[in-house]
């Protein structure tokens, strides 16, 4: 069971997700988009939206401290446990609180509003329950272990075991013994990371940090690649 | 220097009669699917009025185009790059769907199927956006032939600009009709605005494009087009605008728009420019200055020095050709009648326009003066400030010179011909007084009321050797390729691959007109492209497949 769970799901997941946006990328670059929903509503989306994002960026970082810096990294460093638990949970549950409220207020605003309603396929409900789920049982592993119970250090037990999977020397021993919230929300992220590619949530990939370097004004010529119509197949370049 | 060469556009304002034509057959063209409900590439809009969408002229609110920072260089109005990634999630000046018009449809079902009763059924309209019964309340035109004038007009942001007076004369109307596509800039801020590199500006013949492919969404080139002629499909997520029928001008046909303009008032041509100069040009300080700084970054294709810089930078010589007999560098330069819009956005726009003299003409008819006497009118012209100083506003950034040396030309050329028309002795007195010679009035005379089909389009096809590449020529099976047409993907409509634009439309036009609902994509999958059938035989897919009994 615990091999299911900690090796062979993980793989799955992240099988699914690379080849998924490989797969995605190569097949539907029409369909890689944001689908902005701004052009029907402004003013919820102006509140929620940055709440959101900014606030899954920081989790996101947080979860790269967390999961990917070793504990005996930090503390080389001088971090202290205490000092680095104290940080994370105040950094973590204050994001942590911001997404949910960002997501809360775009979740309502696609329910309440009409063409926003009207504008969500059953793909974006899936992949809305999903992350939800994820965020929900992440926030509450923090609350739970840390502020009402005793704390709980995860970077001995669950950090170790994500970062094996990444070695290929999987040890799903040690994530068999984690408690049960954030066992949960590692499935239920594994489960995102999934079905990831398929959803609209690819625009994450392709944030544009490099609108930071490049030149104001892009000229493309008309050779590189015809728009709109097939390259020409092997063997049937045109002459020149 | 780097010369370049740029498909432009000049549309004499004083022959458009505001028919709209113009506006749908582009949209017949280009925007007649779900998503682009409430696009128009093209739209005619009434000066003075609020224009589409409303109010988009008012850049302190807006903030599109360009403006001078602090150390006098470029930078976009709407913010740098930094502050444009940290809006991303929610753009603060993106205009939403209210700000152009809710498109709608009416229930036209209620005809049939309504009970019989004593009153006729109505279609109640409804909204395309939410699906629910509408009001209408706003569209495209509303304030068409400056309906409503009282009310909407003085929110025209041109008009706000001018002293108090004019509202005072608004009394003494004076309106003309303003057509408007994409400016295909050369120094375009869509293009500077977009986050992912999706837009570009074709190095070949200066058109603005939007990579269909890389756009993610992101809706800052909305924002940063001045002119508000980028538009967000709401439904493919991606952004989408005038293309200047690029697969027509590759083969060597005038725009949609200007195919069937019955004004016959656009002329398309090629003109030179310095793209090294471009930058410079924008960042003048005094925005009165933009015009003439604009026009210095053209070059002149006579000039042997600039036709040796072109043949280096690769320009073919039929191109070059074409630059020389190009209508619009002769309307720039030789007449010197053509203005650009809005200099002051600092975008450097490709498409100019002759600002109209028939305000004046009308105001002066009404007042019982001969419109058509060179004296007479070139005194109007000096004493009717209200419509001079708003074409000021609109071309040369409030600088009414240049706007009355255009008007005192087209005048001059009104009574030079009439005394030729009435069988008089040509007044050369009248030429001379604006500058120009009587064969020079004569040759402008010619272009701009006879208006010949190939001296208004001048327009080199692009290089034969890729023609094989071209869309409009499909030498290549048009439906050779994945997917087949208007596919309904898992990921919204039309993902997967693209499919070639000329096919896609011709399929999409041909089921909106003969079909009664909506259309079923998977209909059209394997079906033939009769535009390039050979007519023999009957291969697969001639005949659409009957629903139902499988044959």
């Amino acid at each position: 069971m615990s091999i299911l769970l900690w090796v062979v799901a993980p793989y799955v997941a992240l099988t699914l997700f690379v080849l998924g946006h490989l797969w995605r990328y190569r097949y539907d670059k029409f369909g890689w988009t944001t689908r902005s929903s701004q052009m029907y509503e402004s003013r919820l989306l102006r509140i929620g939206s940055p709440l959101f994002h900014f606030g899954i960026l920081v989790v996101l970082l947080g979860h790269i401290g967390g999961l990917v810096i070793p504990k005996s990294w930090t503390e080389a460093v001088g971090v202290s446990e205490a000092a680095y638990h104290v940080v994370a949970v105040v950094l973590g549950t204050i994001a942590g609180i911001a997404t949910l409220g960002g997501l809360a207020i775009l979740i309502y605003r696609r329910r309440t509003v009409g063409p926003v309603f009207t504008a969500t396929t059953r793909n974006d409900k899936l992949m809305y329950a999903v992350l939800g789920i994820t965020i929900v049982l992440g926030l509450a592993a923090t609350v739970a272990a840390n502020i009402l119970g005793g704390g709980y250090d995860y970077r001995t037990t669950i950090s170790p075991w994500f970062r094996s999977i990444f070695f290929f020397r999987p040890e799903p021993a040690l994530m068999a013994g984690a408690p049960p919230l954030f066992q949960l929300h590692a499935l239920s992220a594994l489960v995102l990371f999934a079905i990831w590619p398929f959803t609209r949530l690819v625009h994450m990939l392709t944030a544009p940090i490099g609108y930071l370097t490049r030149p104001y004004v892009v000229y493309r010529s008309r050779d590189e690649q015809p728009t709109g119509t097939r390259p020409p197949r092997r063997g049937w370049e045109p002459s020149r | 220097m780097r010369i370049m060469a740029q498909l432009a556009m000049v549309m004499n304002l004083d022959k458009c009669i505001g028919c709209h034509t113009c506006s749908v057959t582009c949209k017949q063209a280009w925007t007649n699917r779900a998503g682009t409900e409430y696009v128009w590439f093209n739209n005619v809009e009434t000066r003075p009025g609020q224009g589409y969408p409303r109010t988009y002229q008012d850049q302190d609110k807006w903030k599109g185009g360009w403006e001078l920072n602090r150390r006098g260089r470029l930078k976009l109005k709407a913010g740098g790059r930094l502050r444009k990634l940290l809006t991303i999630f929610a753009n603060p000046l993106m205009p939403s769907i209210n700000d152009y018009y809710e498109p709608w449809t009416y229930d036209y079902d209620r005809l049939f199927s309504a009970p019989a009763t004593e009153d006729t059924p109505v279609a109640r309209p409804r909204s395309l956006i939410s699906g629910e019964p509408t009001k209408i309340t706003w569209s495209a035109n509303w304030d068409d032939d400056l309906a409503g004038g009282p009310e909407l007009a003085p929110a025209d942001p041109v008009l706000r600009k001018l002293s108090d007076q004019v509202k005072l004369e608004f009394e003494q109307a004076f309106m003309f009709y303003l057509p408007r596509i994409c400016e295909h800039c050369l120094n375009p801020s869509c293009v500077a605005s977009c986050p992912s590199g999706a837009m570009y500006k074709r190095a070949e013949d200066g058109i603005v494009l939007v990579d269909q492919d890389r756009c993610r969404g992101w809706r800052m080139c909305v924002t940063g087009c001045p002119y508000k002629k980028v538009y967000f499909n709401h439904r493919t997520g991606k952004a989408e605008k005038c293309t200047f029928c690029y697969p027509r001008v590759e083969v060597g046909l005038p725009t949609v728009c200007s195919e069937t303009c019955v004004g016959r008032l656009r002329y398309i041509g090629i003109i030179l420019y310095d793209a090294d100069k471009v930058a410079e040009a924008a960042s003048v300080p005094d925005e009165k200055d933009l015009y003439e700084a604009q026009k210095g970054v053209l070059l002149d294709p006579h000039d042997p020095e600039v036709i040796a810089g072109a043949r280096a930078a690769g320009i073919p010589e039929d191109w070059l050709e074409a630059a020389r007999s190009s209508p619009i560098h002769k309307l720039i330069f030789e007449f010197g009648v053509a203005l650009p819009l809005h200099p002051e956005y600092r975008t450097m726009p490709m498409v100019w326009y002759i600002p109209p003299l028939s305000p004046v003409v009308d105001i002066l008819a009404k007042t019982g003066h001969d419109g058509e006497d060179a004296g007479n009118l070139f005194g109007a012209i000096d004493a009717l400030r209200i419509p001079v100083e708003y074409l000021a506003e609109l071309f040369t950034a409030g600088d009414p010179g240049p706007v009355k040396g255009v008007l005192n030309r087209l005048a001059a050329m009104r009574s030079y011909m009439r005394r030729i028309n009435l069988g008089q002795t040509p007044d050369e007195s009248i030429a001379t007084a604006v500058g120009m010679n009587g064969r020079q009035i004569e040759d402008m005379h010619r272009l701009l009321a006879l208006a010949p089909y190939d001296e208004r389009y001048v327009i080199p096809k692009a290089h034969a050797e890729q023609g094989h590449q071209l869309e409009e020529l499909a030498t290549q099976c048009s439906l050779d390729y994945e997917g087949g047409p208007g596919m309904n993907g898992p990921f919204g409509e039309a993902s997967g691959m693209p499919s070639p634009v000329a096919v896609e439309n011709f399929h999409a036009l041909r089921e909106r007109q003969a079909g009664d609902e909506l259309d079923d994509a998977n209909e059209l999958r394997g079906r033939v492209n009769l535009l390039n059938w050979d007519g023999k035989g009957t291969p697969e897919g001639l005949f659409p497949k009957r629903n139902g009994d499988g044959s």
